[in-house]
């Protein structure tokens, strides 16, 4: 289990408990957080799942493999905290994460 | 907006027929938008609505746990106020009396109805197609029926090397399956695809052991005791079988709307909103065949884009809210470790550019129609499928050497001809 709290462009917080196993893509979607559409359900396909991830647990949520690297190249507004949240796995680690929404996913 | 047809933002009954991944974005796009009214979704399926792509990918490997297959949680459509008929056929469309008659006789009123049907897979129309082990694959209970038999060293003869075939093909081989692919096109993919990917493809499988065998006569399935053992070819060969699966293309499931006389031409027919010819009543999905703005015909589409994309028009038509955007068409495939992501459509093209090699397993095929792209199908390469989906969209022309130059990158392209 993780709280994690998902900020959208505006400011506002909402925060979710999130299952082990689950992405954080998935924790938001179940929970209709607004600003992530995640069209392709999770297949690392569609890049409209980017989020921004705060610093303290950039190194906690763990390695981008190649697939995401090259979708997030080609994302707008990508930041060097930018990730696709349907490649990051829930655990206990991630409890008190925060993520922010970009303005657009697309 | 200028927007055509009878405005029905008080709608206060609104049904969804089909809880597939149109129905389902149908309902999240009203309850999101605002819509306070009954909402209904009638489903032929046990189960929630879910996702189907995982089913021929990491879910038949059993990767994937089943509860991340469904789009939202039971809890969800409680907390939204939507009523799930789950388990039931809708048998019906009255017109005149707006309502949908369902299997057990119930009726159910509307002002406004999403058909979201889907679509079923073909079914093979040869000597043994009815023994058992031989399966379709399309729903979750397909799955069922087939995980507990992809067991190392079965044999399994997959019919048809069309995507969805293909990456059982590829499933079957990661879990240690011997596996034939028979197709009666000279090619894989032939559908689908130009003849570069289909013998990129063709020699990906062969390399991971699949007995692909294309211009395949198959003529007929026998069996043991009721059970398929094998596949006969035409020319007499005879293909051990412990399990078959069939993957020989869908039909839309049209015919409700059909008999109710709605228009349909292999597919219920919409404008751009997924209103159909009555403008109560909505197609989205597999079961739809739509305008394609940016190649200005009307085709039927079989992906998830499509649906979700439909699901969001009909939505905001009967919310009277601004059309969303539409955008160029878009498919992904996933075989061993390729991700193949087409975005376009490539009927008509009459010249394609290759990027990248297909020796290192990460290059892309774009397709040109009179100088400009149409489509790109990018192996291991999402900046060509993320930029192509771009510049398919400006209706961009791009010079061909300059797409197969790899010193300038997909970013570069997509500015310049935004320029
Ligand atoms: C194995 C598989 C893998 C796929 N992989 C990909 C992929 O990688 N990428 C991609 O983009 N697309 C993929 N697709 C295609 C994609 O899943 C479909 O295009 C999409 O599901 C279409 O959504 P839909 O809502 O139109 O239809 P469906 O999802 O099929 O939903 C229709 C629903 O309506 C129900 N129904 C039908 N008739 C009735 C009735 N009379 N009464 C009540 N209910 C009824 C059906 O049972 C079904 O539950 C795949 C499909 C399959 C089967
Ligand atoms: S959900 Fe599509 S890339 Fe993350």
């Amino acid at each position: 289990m993780a709280k994690i709290t998902y900020i959208d462009h505006d400011g506002t917080e909402r925060v979710v408990e999130a299952k082990n196993g689950e992405t954080v893509m998935e924790a938001a979607v179940k929970n209709s957080i607004p600003g992530i559409d995640a069209d392709c359900g999770g297949a690392c396909a569609c890049a409209t799942c980017h989020v921004y991830v705060d610093q303290a647990f950039m190194d906690k949520v763990g390695e981008q493999e190649e697939m995401e690297k090259s979708m997030l190249d080609f994302a707008e507004n990508v930041q060097e905290n930018s990730r696709l949240s349907c490649q990051i796995t829930v655990s206990d680690e991630l409890d008190g994460l925060r993520v922010t929404t970009p303005e657009s996913q697309h | 907006m200028g927007r055509e047809g009878l405005d029905l933002s008080d709608a206060n009954k609104i049904v969804i027929l089909g809880g597939g991944q149109a129905g389902a974005q149908a309902i999240q796009s009203l309850r999101m938008g605002g819509y306070e009214g009954a909402l209904t979704l009638i489903g032929d399926e046990p189960s929630l609505p879910y996702q189907r792509p995982p089913l021929s990918k990491a879910y038949m490997k059993g990767e994937f746990a089943e509860e991340r297959l469904f789009f939202k949680p039971a809890a969800w459509y409680e907390d939204n106020n939507v009523e799930l008929i789950l388990s039931t056929p809708a048998t019906r469309i009255d017109r005149k009396n707006q309502t949908v008659e369902m299997a057990h006789g119930a009726h159910i009123e509307y002002d406004a109805l999403v058909i979201a049907t889907g679509s079923r897979p073909r079914s093979l129309p040869l000597e043994g197609a009815d023994l058992e082990n031989v399966h379709d694959l399309r729903g979750l209970t397909d799955v069922e029926r087939i995980q507990p038999q992809m067991i190392e060293g079965r044999n399994i003869v997959i019919i048809g090397a069309g995507y969805i075939g293909l990456e059982a093909a590829a499933v079957a081989r990661q879990m240690g399956l011997s596996a034939t692919v028979l197709e009666m096109a000279p090619r894989v993919l032939a559908r689908v695809t130009s003849p570069v990917m289909s013998e990129f493809y063709e020699a990906e499988h062969r390399r991971q052991g699949v007995d692909i065998r294309t211009n395949a006569r198959l003529a007929r399935l026998e069996g043991k005791d009721g059970k398929v053992t094998a596949a006969i070819l035409e020319d007499g060969t005879s293909l051990p079988a412990d399990l078959v699966l069939v993957g020989i293309g869908i039909l839309p499931n049209e015919e409700l709307a059909n008999e109710a006389g709605i228009a349909c031409n292999n597919g219920i027919l919409v404008d751009r909103d997924a209103r159909t010819s009555d403008p109560r009543i909505f197609a989205a999905g597999d079961c739809a065949s739509r305008p394609l703005v940016h190649y200005g015909r009307s085709s039927r589409l079989e992906s998830v884009h499509n649906a979700i994309e439909q699901g969001k028009l009909a939505a905001a038509a009967i919310l009277g809210k601004p059309r969303p955007p539409e955008d160029c068409p878009w498919f992904w495939s996933d075989q061993y470790d390729l991700k193949l992501q087409i975005a376009g459509l490539s009927q008509g093209y009459d010249q394609i550019v290759l990027r990248g090699s297909p020796e290192e397993r990460k290059f892309a095929a774009f397709y040109l129609k009179n100088g400009t792209l149409i489509a790109v199908d990018a192996v291991n390469s999402a900046p060509e499928f993320l930029a192509s989906k771009k510049l398919i969209m400006m209706g961009a022309k791009v010079e061909p050497d300059t797409l197969s130059d790899t010193t300038v990158s997909m970013k570069d392209i997509a500015a310049a001809a935004a320029a």
